[in-house]
This record gives C-alpha cells, sequence and structure tokens, in this order.
C-alpha cells in the first residue's frame, strides 16, 4: 500500500508520519501516534468513542481519513490534564462516578468539552444533545449528565 | 386513540453465583519486602470494580490502609484459578477467598512482628496507620514496612496466604428433587409507570423506582453506580434490545449499532433506586453479588406496567410497538396480519 505523508499538531506537538493511503485518523493517532485515548468502539461513526477534535470542531476520527488532516489541529482527551492537573471535565466525571469501564469516556469527555466551549452554561437538553452521539453501556447516562453539568456549573463559578 | 397510563411491579431472588459442579475461586496474597500487599488472581474485572473491592478486602482483613494493597488480574498464566467474572459471583466468591487468603498473611506477619518485639503473636494487632502494636500498651510497636523487610532480610520468613472459597456441588434429593443451587440470594423490587401510545404501540417508562437487597454494600458510591446502571439496563432489554427481533427467523437481526436498539441519554426514566443491607451470613463482609440482579426486575415490572395500561399481556422480549399493535389488535379481535 503506498504511504503518505502527513504533518500535523497533536495536542500541540507537531507530528509527522507515514500513514498507508486510505487509513483512518483513528487508526494513525492511536498505532502510529501513541496516543491510545481516543478508542474505537464502532469504527463506522455511530458509537463516539473516537471522538477527537479537529481544528476545534468535534469529530469521529473512524470517519475521517488522516491523510485529509495535513496542517491540522488534533486534540484527543489526553491534551486535556497537563502535569497531572485535570481538565475540570474529567474531574467531574470522576467525581460523579461517571465512568465504570471506562471504554466511553474519551468520547464522552471531548463531546462534553465541545458542547461547554460552545455553551458554558448548557441546560439538561443541550447536555443530552451534545452525547446523544456517543454510547455508554455501563452508566445509565444519568452519572454522565450529571458529571458535564458539575462541570460546567464549576466553570461559571471559577469565570464569576 | 390515546396514550393510556399504567403501573407494575415485580420482585425478585436473584442467586449470587451458580451451581454447575461446585463454583471454586482462589486467591494469593503475599507481602512486598517493603510491607505492600499484592493479591494475585486470574479474575477479571470487567469495569464494575473488581480490583477497587479486592484491594478494600484484603486490607481490610490484613489491617492497612487500601492504598498499600496492588490487585493484578486477569493473567490465567500467574494466578490461581478462579471460575470467573459471571453470575454475580465476584465479590462474594473472589472476596471470601481473598479474606483466606489475606488472613493467612495477617498470621504470618504477627508472628514475625510478635519475634521481633519479644511478645506472642496472639498479643499483638494492626492500627490500621500502618503499625502492628501490643494491644493495651501501642508504644510497643513495630511498623508494618519494616515487619516485612525484617522478614525478609532477618528472619526468613515468607508473609503470603493462600485462599480459596468453595461451594460444593449441591445434588438434588431423590425424594422430592429439592436442592441448594445457591447459598446467598439478593433481592429487587420495582416499580414502573409506562405510557404507552396505542396509535404508535411505543412505550415510555416515565419512573422506574428500585429497592435492592444486596447485603453489605462494601463500597456504597460503587453499587449506586452499578445499580443506575443496571436499572437503565434493564429497561433496554424490555424495550429495545435484541439481535434476534423475529427468532427463530434470522432476518432483520441487528448487526450493528445503526440497528441494535437502546434508549440513548435522551430516553433515560426518572430512575430511584434504593439500597437495604441484610448482611449475608457467608459473604465477604456480608457482601452479596448485586450485578446481574440488578437489571431484572425492570423487567417484569415494565411488562406487568403495560399490561395495566393496555390489558394486554406480552410475553415476548423486548416489548416493541409492533408487539405492542399486534396485540392491540388480536385484544380487538381482528385477525392478526
Amino acid at each position: 500500500m503506498p504511504k503518505v505523508p502527513i504533518q500535523l499538531v497533536l495536542n500541540g506537538e507537531e507530528r509527522a508520519e507515514f500513514v498507508d493511503s486510505g487509513a483512518t485518523l483513528l487508526k494513525v493517532i492511536r498505532d502510529k501516534l501513541g496516543d491510545t485515548s481516543p478508542k474505537g468502539g464502532c469504527h463506522q461513526g455511530t458509537c463516539g468513542a473516537c471522538s477527537v477534535e479537529i481544528d476545534g470542531e468535534l469529530k469521529l476520527s473512524c470517519l475521517v481519513l488522516a491523510e485529509t488532516c495535513g496542517g491540522a489541529d488534533v486534540s484527543t482527551v489526553s491534551s486535556l490534564s497537563s502535569d497531572g492537573v485535570l481538565h475540570p471535565l474529567q474531574r467531574a466525571f470522576m467525581e460523579n462516578f461517571a465512568a465504570q469501564c471506562g471504554f466511553c469516556t474519551p468520547g464522552m469527555i471531548m463531546a462534553a468539552k465541545s458542547l461547554l466551549d460552545r455553551i458554558p452554561d448548557p441546560t439538561r437538553d443541550d447536555v443530552i444533545e451534545a452525547i446523544s452521539g456517543n454510547i455508554c453501556r455501563c452508566t445509565g447516562y444519568e452519572p454522565i449528565i450529571q458529571a458535564i453539568l458539575t462541570a460546567a456549573r464549576a466553570n461559571s463559578l471559577t469565570a464569576a | 386513540m390515546a396514550i393510556r397510563h399504567g403501573r407494575g411491579v415485580a420482585a425478585i431472588n436473584y442467586p449470587t453465583g451458580m451451581n454447575l459442579g461446585g463454583d471454586p475461586s482462589q486467591a494469593l496474597v503475599h507481602s512486598t519486602p517493603t510491607g505492600n500487599f499484592m493479591v494475585t488472581l486470574s479474575s477479571v474485572d470487567l469495569g464494575q470494580g473488581l480490583k477497587q473491592i479486592m484491594a478494600q478486602i484484603c486490607a481490610e482483613t490484613i489491617g492497612v490502609s487500601t492504598e498499600q494493597v496492588i490487585v493484578d488480574t486477569a493473567d490465567t498464566d500467574t494466578g490461581p484459578h478462579c471460575m470467573g467474572t459471571f453470575a454475580s459471583r465476584g465479590t462474594h466468591r473472589i472476596g471470601n477467598a481473598v479474606i483466606q487468603a489475606a488472613n493467612e498473611a495477617r498470621q504470618v506477619m504477627l508472628e514475625v512482628a510478635a519475634e521481633a518485639l519479644e511478645v506472642d503473636a496472639s498479643d499483638l494487632d494492626t492500627d490500621g496507620k500502618g503499625n502492628i502494636q501490643v494491644k493495651g500498651a501501642p508504644q510497643k510497636s513495630v511498623s508494618i514496612f519494616d515487619t516485612a523487610l525484617m522478614a525478609h532480610f532477618k528472619y526468613g520468613r515468607s508473609i503470603s496466604g493462600r485462599g480459596m472459597f468453595l461451594v460444593p456441588r449441591s445434588f438434588p434429593e431423590t425424594e422430592t428433587g429439592a436442592m441448594k443451587p445457591s447459598t446467598c440470594y439478593a433481592h429487587a423490587c420495582t416499580v414502573a409507570d409506562v405510557e404507552v401510545d396505542d396509535e404508535t404501540g411505543e412505550v415510555t417508562v416515565t419512573s422506574v423506582k428500585n429497592v435492592f437487597e444486596i447485603g453489605r454494600a462494601l463500597n456504597p458510591k460503587m453499587v449506586e453506580q452499578q445499580l443506575v446502571g443496571g436499572s437503565w439496563m434493564g429497561i433496554s432489554h424490555t424495550l429495545y434490545e435484541t439481535t434476534e427481533p423475529y427468532y427463530p427467523a434470522r432476518e432483520h437481526g441487528a448487526t450493528d449499532f445503526n440497528q441494535y436498539l437502546m434508549p440513548g441519554p435522551g430516553d433515560l426514566a426518572d430512575t430511584e433506586i434504593v439500597v437495604l443491607e441484610r448482611p449475608a451470613a457467608d459473604g465477604p463482609y456480608g457482601a452479596k453479588g448485586p450485578g446481574e440482579m440488578c437489571a431484572n426486575p425492570q423487567i417484569p415490572a415494565v411488562a406487568n406496567a403495560i399490561f395495566d395500561a393496555i390489558g394486554v399481556r406480552i410475553d415476548t422480549l423486548p416489548i416493541t410497538p409492533e408487539r405492542i399493535l399486534r396485540a392491540l389488535k388480536a385484544q380487538a379481535g381482528e385477525a392478526p396480519r
């Protein structure tokens, strides 16, 4: 298979790699660039576990070809914490017991981040809409909804 | 054509573990040279928190903090045999095995400390803060850290223990056929409220109230987590999930998440959970198995609520709009199509 050179920014760092033509961004992030935080649940865009941000927009990395991401700025959930300090969403997920097996968590948190970037003070319906493309099999969703609302409240307190 | 309301109730007994040919699990516990404790299992944590619970059980039994326990799971090459994580058996079976292993390790640890302190091991106790002390004379003490070091380098003792928990096979009595398939039962009761649209056949579970009796909740937040998620899954099984919608015909079976239906975050019933704790006599610190049980009582409760709403019994899962409409037609005396 022909290899394609790509250059992109992953979690703030310049990366360059030769990738298989037709390889998904998910596969390249996990297998070539070594960030296994986005998960491959369905590989057809129906579970949301692979959600990442590309140039600030929420995308399903299993449906994006890596070779279309030249020059792009890609962020996974790994970008949210630094030096062991958790993002308010990560803290809220932990404190609200919003994960059990944890497989959906990276995608859920990216979907939630994208929501809070657009709407810092979301309603419950906004939260439901934002995570409606993400499947969770363990929690029954309520702890996740509560975690996102908690993080939003914490953010608005910090901002005030 | 109208929205019809119904309420249903269901109560269940649920066995912890299974009894086909006996139900065993083993555990090994040993100290590191610096007084941390390793629990070696071949049992697997599915995400429900088995590792956390086993760390708590080991820590409680030995008398150290949970942070001092390392749990190594899921390797059948290096871990002692376990029947597996299924049948709501993990906490109960593996937990009991960990208690036995941890008790044996604790006994060796106290014997080593007794030698170091020149006292009798039966006069020693742990203080829960990492020390072993003489009962009634806490100033005479040695740290678990030093005890583990001395065991390894000075006294030549292995602070370790073996744990085995077996629920023996129960054969039916020839006269009556009675048998004891489980030693321990969890219980649950659910009240479900539904709305049934008799035009579209669509069912909405508006409220589900669950009471679970699970022995002692060894980690109350994790228990709540599992029960809330389980309640969701029970409703999902009742109304949505199937790979075989027209079993035994294989056509129209779901092959991906586009076709395999589950309630999403917008389809949640108002869910209430109440936990009753009645410690089980043979459970590790009184625990039973809440695992599978938590997703079961919602199914008959919702089916009963649908009966209450529309007056027909649906006896096939999932209770889809199609099945509701067919049942309503049959009830009205129309030939089913």
